[in-house]
This record gives C-alpha cells, sequence and structure tokens, in this order.
C-alpha cells in the first residue's frame, strides 16, 4: 500500500510540478500584479488596489465581456447544430471499418496552426478572396465578408467544430439504436424521439462539447484579431491589448483574472445538470 | 378484424443478400403466432418488417384490414417486446411504461391510472418509482411487456422476450405469458428460436429457414408431421435418411435409405416410384419391445443419457438409427446389447427437401 503511493506520487510529481512552476505560479504573480498600478513608463507599480477590478467592472469593459460572452454563446451553438448531424452521421451511419478514418478527418485540421488556419480565412474572405471572386464571377456584388462579427464567428466555429463533434460522437457511439426504435414503437416520431430518448442519453457529450468550445470562445483572441480587423471589441483581444499595445500589465491582469471568475461562475451554475448527465 | 394480420409476398433484402423471400402469412385476430427459425432465417426481418423498422422490397402487409406497408412505424397499431428490452435507462418504470401516454397527450391523473393497471397486469405493483437499472432481468421484460400493453396494441409483436432470462424464470414467463394473451385476447407474434417455447406457446408456428416460411401448423400437427427436412431437424426428429422410392402399391411405400435400410411407409400420396426422397424417423416412435411393420435386428452402439429417458444409437444395416426409451425400460440395457428395434409404417414421415427445391 505504502508503495503504491510512493509510485503514484512519483508518476503525478512531473505534472504537479509542470502545473506549480508553469501555472500556478505565474498566475498568482499575475494576480499579484493585476492588484497593483501602472508605472509612466509601462512598468508595474506594486500596491494593494482593488482599482483595476472595479475599472474592468465598468460598463464600458463590461459590454466587451458581453459581446465576448454573447460570441462564445453563438460559437457554441452553431458548433453544436453543425456538429450534431456530423457525429450522427460517423457514430450511427458511416460501416465501422470506416469510422476511425473518417474521425481523423474531423481532428486532421488539428495539424495545422490555428494561426495559419484563421489566415486561410482572411485569403477566403477578403476583398479578392476566393469567395468573392466567384461572386463576381457569377455577375453578383462583392459583400465585405471580413473584419466583421460574421467573420469571428465563422472562423470561431470553424476552429471550435472538433471539439463539439468528438465528445457528440463519443455518447452516441454508445447510444442503443433499440431506444430510438422503441421510442417510435410507442408513438413518438422522429423529431420527438430525437427530443425524448436521443437528446437526453447524448447529454454528457452534449455537455462536455459545449465546454469544450465555450470556455476557450470567451478567451478568444486570434479569430477577433484576424478576422475581426484587430479591434479590441472581445476581451481576449483586449487582455492582448492591455499587455501589448496600452502596457497597462495591471489592468491587463485583473481583465484576465475576471474572464476566469466568469468561467468558473458558469461551471458552477451547470455543475448539477452535467452531473446529472454523467450519472445515466 | 382488430388484431388480423395480412402479410402478402413480402421481401427484403440487404445488399443482394435475402432477409425475407416472398413470405406469406394470415394470422387471425387474438391468434398468438411464433416465428420459429435459427438465427439469420429472416424471422427477426419479419418482425421488424411488421413493426414498421424495415420497408419491404416488396409485397404489403395490412394490420386490421388496414394497409401498413407504408406507414411509419409510430403510427402503426403495433407495439413491440424488444429482446434485450429497450427499455429508456433515463426514465423510471413507471415512466417507461408512461411514455407511450404521454405521447397521446392523455391527462396525468388518466396516465397514472393506467400505468398502475398495466404494472398490476405483469404484477410489478409498487414498482414504479424505480429506476429500470436496478431491476432484474426477469422484472425488466415485463417493464417491456406493460410498456407494449398499456398502449392497447393490435397487434403485440415479441422479439425473443425469453433469450435473456434464466431456464427456470423462462418456463414460468411463458405460462404468464399464454395465460396474459389469452385474458386480453390481443393478437401474439412472437419470434423464437426455441422449439419447446413455440411449442408451448402457439396456436400457430411458421417455421422459417433461408429467408422463407417452410411449414405453417398448429404445434400438434407440426410436431407430428412436419412437411420439409429443414422443420423435421428443427422440430428435433432425430432421424433423417436420405432415401429413394423402391415401390407404391396398396397405400404402402417401400423406400431403402442411403444405407441400405428397407422401409415401409403410409402413401400419403407424395411417394413416386425410383424417386428420392428425405424420411424421418422420431425416435420416440421407435421400440426395443413391440413388434410393428417394420422390423430390423440391430446393436447398442452408443447411449445418451437425458434425464428421464435414454437415446440409444443402434446400428443396423448401414444405418445408425436413434430410439428413445423411457428409463424405467432402459435401465436393463448396456451398449454392445443386440436389439430388434421396430415401428409403425405411420412413424415413417415423408419430408420435402425445402433447401434442394430452390
Amino acid at each position: 500500500m505504502k508503495r503504491e503511493r510512493r509510485i503514484a506520487a512519483l508518476l503525478l510529481a512531473p505534472s504537479l510540478l509542470l502545473l506549480l512552476v508553469l501555472f500556478y505560479l505565474p498566475q498568482a504573480l499575475l494576480f499579484v500584479v493585476s492588484l497593483g498600478r501602472r508605472s509612466a513608463y509601462g512598468g508595474v507599480v506594486r500596491d494593494l488596489s482593488l482599482d483595476n477590478y472595479l475599472r474592468a467592472l465598468e460598463p464600458l469593459y463590461l459590454g466587451i465581456l458581453g459581446r465576448s460572452l454573447a460570441l462564445a454563446a453563438a460559437t457554441t451553438v452553431l458548433c453544436l447544430v453543425v456538429g450534431f448531424p456530423v457525429a450522427w452521421w460517423l457514430a450511427r451511419r458511416v460501416p465501422a471499418r470506416l469510422r476511425g478514418a473518417l474521425l481523423a478527418l474531423v481532428v486532421l485540421p488539428f495539424w495545422t496552426s490555428f494561426l495559419v488556419r484563421m489566415y486561410a480565412w482572411v485569403v477566403l474572405l477578403r476583398s479578392e478572396g476566393i469567395v468573392n471572386l466567384a461572386l463576381g464571377a457569377f455577375g453578383l456584388p462583392r459583400a465585405e465578408l471580413l473584419y466583421n462579427d460574421a467573420a469571428v464567428l465563422i472562423g470561431q466555429v470553424y476552429g471550435e467544430l472538433p471539439f463539439m463533434i468528438v465528445p457528440l460522437y463519443v455518447s452516441l457511439e454508445k447510444l442503443d439504436g433499440a431506444l430510438v426504435e422503441a421510442a417510435a414503437d410507442c408513438g413518438a416520431s422522429p423529431a420527438r424521439a430525437f427530443a425524448s430518448v436521443v437528446v437526453p442519453l447524448a447529454l454528457p457529450g452534449i455537455a462536455a462539447g459545449c465546454l469544450l468550445v465555450f470556455i476557450p470562445s470567451l478567451g478568444a483572441y486570434l479569430a477577433p484579431d484576424m478576422l475581426g480587423g484587430g479591434r479590441t471589441a472581445y476581451v481576449g483581444s483586449l487582455i492582448q491589448s492591455q499587455f501589448a499595445v496600452a502596457r497597462d500589465m495591471p489592468f491587463g491582469a485583473a481583465l484576465s483574472f475576471v474572464l476566469s471568475l466568469g468561467v468558473i461562475l458558469l461551471l458552477l451554475v451547470f455543475r448539477r445538470p452535467l452531473r446529472a448527465a454523467q450519472a445515466l | 378484424m382488430r388484431g388480423a394480420l395480412a402479410i402478402r409476398g413480402l421481401s427484403k433484402s440487404y445488399r443482394g443478400h435475402p432477409a425475407v423471400r416472398d413470405v406469406t402469412l394470415d394470422i387471425a385476430p387474438g391468434e398468438l403466432v411464433t416465428l420459429l427459425g435459427p438465427s439469420g432465417c429472416g424471422k427477426t426481418t419479419l418482425l421488424r418488417l411488421v413493426a414498421g423498422f424495415e420497408s419491404p422490397d416488396a409485397g404489403s402487409l395490412s394490420i386490421s384490414g388496414r394497409d401498413m406497408t407504408s406507414v411509419p412505424p409510430h403510427k402503426r397499431p403495433v407495439n413491440t417486446v424488444f429482446q434485450h428490452y429497450a427499455l429508456f435507462p433515463h426514465r423510471s418504470v413507471a415512466g417507461n411504461v408512461a411514455f407511450g401516454l404521454e405521447l397521446r397527450g392523455l391527462s396525468a391523473p388518466e396516465i397514472e391510472h393506467r400505468v398502475a393497471r398495466a404494472l398490476g397486469l405483469v404484477r410489478l405493483d409498487g414498482l414504479g418509482e424505480r429506476g429500470v437499472h436496478e431491476l432484474s432481468g426477469g422484472q425488466k421484460q415485463r417493464v417491456a411487456l406493460a410498456r407494449a400493453l398499456v398502449l392497447e396494441p393490435e397487434l403485440l409483436l415479441l422479439d425473443e422476450p425469453m433469450a435473456a432470462l434464466d431456464p427456470k424464470l423462462r418456463h414460468e414467463m411463458r405460462i404468464e405469458l399464454k395465460n396474459l394473451q389469452e385474458r386480453l385476447g390481443i393478437t401474439f407474434l412472437f419470434v423464437t428460436h426455441d422449439q419447446d417455447e413455440a411449442l408451448v406457446l402457439s396456436d400457430r408456428i411458421a417455421v422459417m429457414n433461408h429467408a422463407k416460411i417452410e411449414q405453417v401448423d398448429a404445434p400438434e400437427t407440426l410436431y407430428e408431421r412436419p412437411r420439409t427436412r429443414f422443420a423435421a431437424d428443427f422440430l428435433g426428429v432425430q432421424n433423417l435418411f436420405r432415401a429413394s422410392v423402391l415401390d407404391v402399391s396398396g397405400g404402402i411405400a417401400r423406400v431403402a435409405t442411403a444405407g441400405g435400410l428397407q422401409l415401409q411407409a403410409n402413401d400419403d400420396g407424395g411417394y413416386r416410384k425410383d424417386a428420392a426422397v428425405w424420411v424421418g424417423l422420431r425416435a420416440e416412435r421407435i421400440s426395443l419391445v413391440e413388434r410393428a411393420s417394420n422390423v430390423f435386428e440391430g446393436a447398442i452402439d452408443d447411449e445418451i443419457f437425458l434425464g428421464d429417458w435414454t437415446e440409444w444409437r443402434v446400428r443396423t444395416s448401414g444405418e445408425t438409427v436413434s430410439v428413445g426409451e423411457g428409463n424405467v425400460l432402459a435401465r436393463a440395457r448396456r451398449r454392445g446389447d443386440a436389439v430388434t428395434l421396430s415401428f409403425p409404417k405411420e412413424a415413417v414421415l415423408r419430408l420435402e427437401d425445402g433447401e434442394a427445391s430452390e
């Protein structure tokens, strides 16, 4: 018993050390910074004030946080709507021998850097981009596709979609097809069987997918920066600009803690339904 | 007409492989008909065609006189007890039974009343609040039955509902199911690969093999007079011989088996001189004591003890014949003994080779 515990501690040590040195320690430092003030030259003056947090809760910044929430929510909903049929098809329609290969195709974009993939969307959507060239070829007027919220949403959905499909696939693959037939047998139309049987039983996958998409989307930086034209309209870009442009590290740090706190609060709110779903 | 099922020329293939081939079957209201056959014979596909989970390539089917060929499953007046019950894991026992009633938009008190009555019918009173994962196999089966019966189907389909139960429970459930069916008067279409189950339960049995129905008859008729080699084999006719007809005269056919055994059989009109036939002989119709029209000398080659009776393998004239004997008599014999085996003409069954006629 003692020996086993020693081995367990030994096995855990590298990851604990990594987390401690590269995550918790910087977080603690960042927290100290967030309580300080910006010096005239962009340095940090140590202090113990909550001014940065109060500033982060001003309407201007709350509005930006709200926009980020809306972006994350829209991304999550769109990923769910787009990803569910794909996951269903992969898990229940495709012959088993092809599933692995097709699932690999879903994850394949991860082999390319997110930055490059976002830049690919710039190429597609810009005013001389492929989409506009195609529109022109059909004699249609050009559209301003880039540097707006729709472009940010497209890029974000595209980037996060695999995180939705994979957990959905896992829970839909486990779903017993006879249950769907049993629902129909009891008189449920396909839509009703979907709502009453498929969705409740796929809830663990739906919840996991939504969390995996929502949380990174909330702090999204690259898509807003590259497809949204780099205006600090989302909290991710706002934080980045505090560090890199405004040289106000304390405020940037405070903003990032507000964002983390928001995520933690959301997780707490959804903890009960998530646990109920996992118990099935 | 309520509860009548008429299947006309129904066919279904999967990737060119026929699962149900040109099946025609009529079931009267209130009848309990079993589809009996080995796995892969198409019996489950036929059931799924009736339920509407599969759509046929050809043919039609009607329930209670209404054409149902292209009606989706949720609109058919049919309910199914699934092989592994397919209970909804996210609903309680009562929630499972109530599901179909909720879909029909009944009021909460009405649903509660009907669920309680259905659970009483399958003797699960008071278990409504349980989760389905807390139930034993037998209880799960009862819930599945209650969930189907509560909707008062015109036709109840049962897909090997006993397969997952232990033998003792299976025996009890057979009797209970039969009683329930007689009491409710609902038409049952029952799929099984278990010949005992089919014999106990059915008003009529449809024997299926290679996607076709080979014979439909009452259990006694099917047992006494199987018409095809497959049906005889599946219903436990131990002695099956390929034979040729020597001559037919005066209502008696003489046939010789491939091993050289010459038998006399009652001519049912199907024997043709010099034609090849299959003949079957039930082990329990052969006696080592009495003397009838067919008499052969032989010696006991092997014995299979089966509890209340023993099956002797008797070597005689180039064939090995299985002979069943109750253990009161069988105790006196042992391997190597010379015996005289005998059976009446009517014990010889003429069988068609359903597979060869394709």
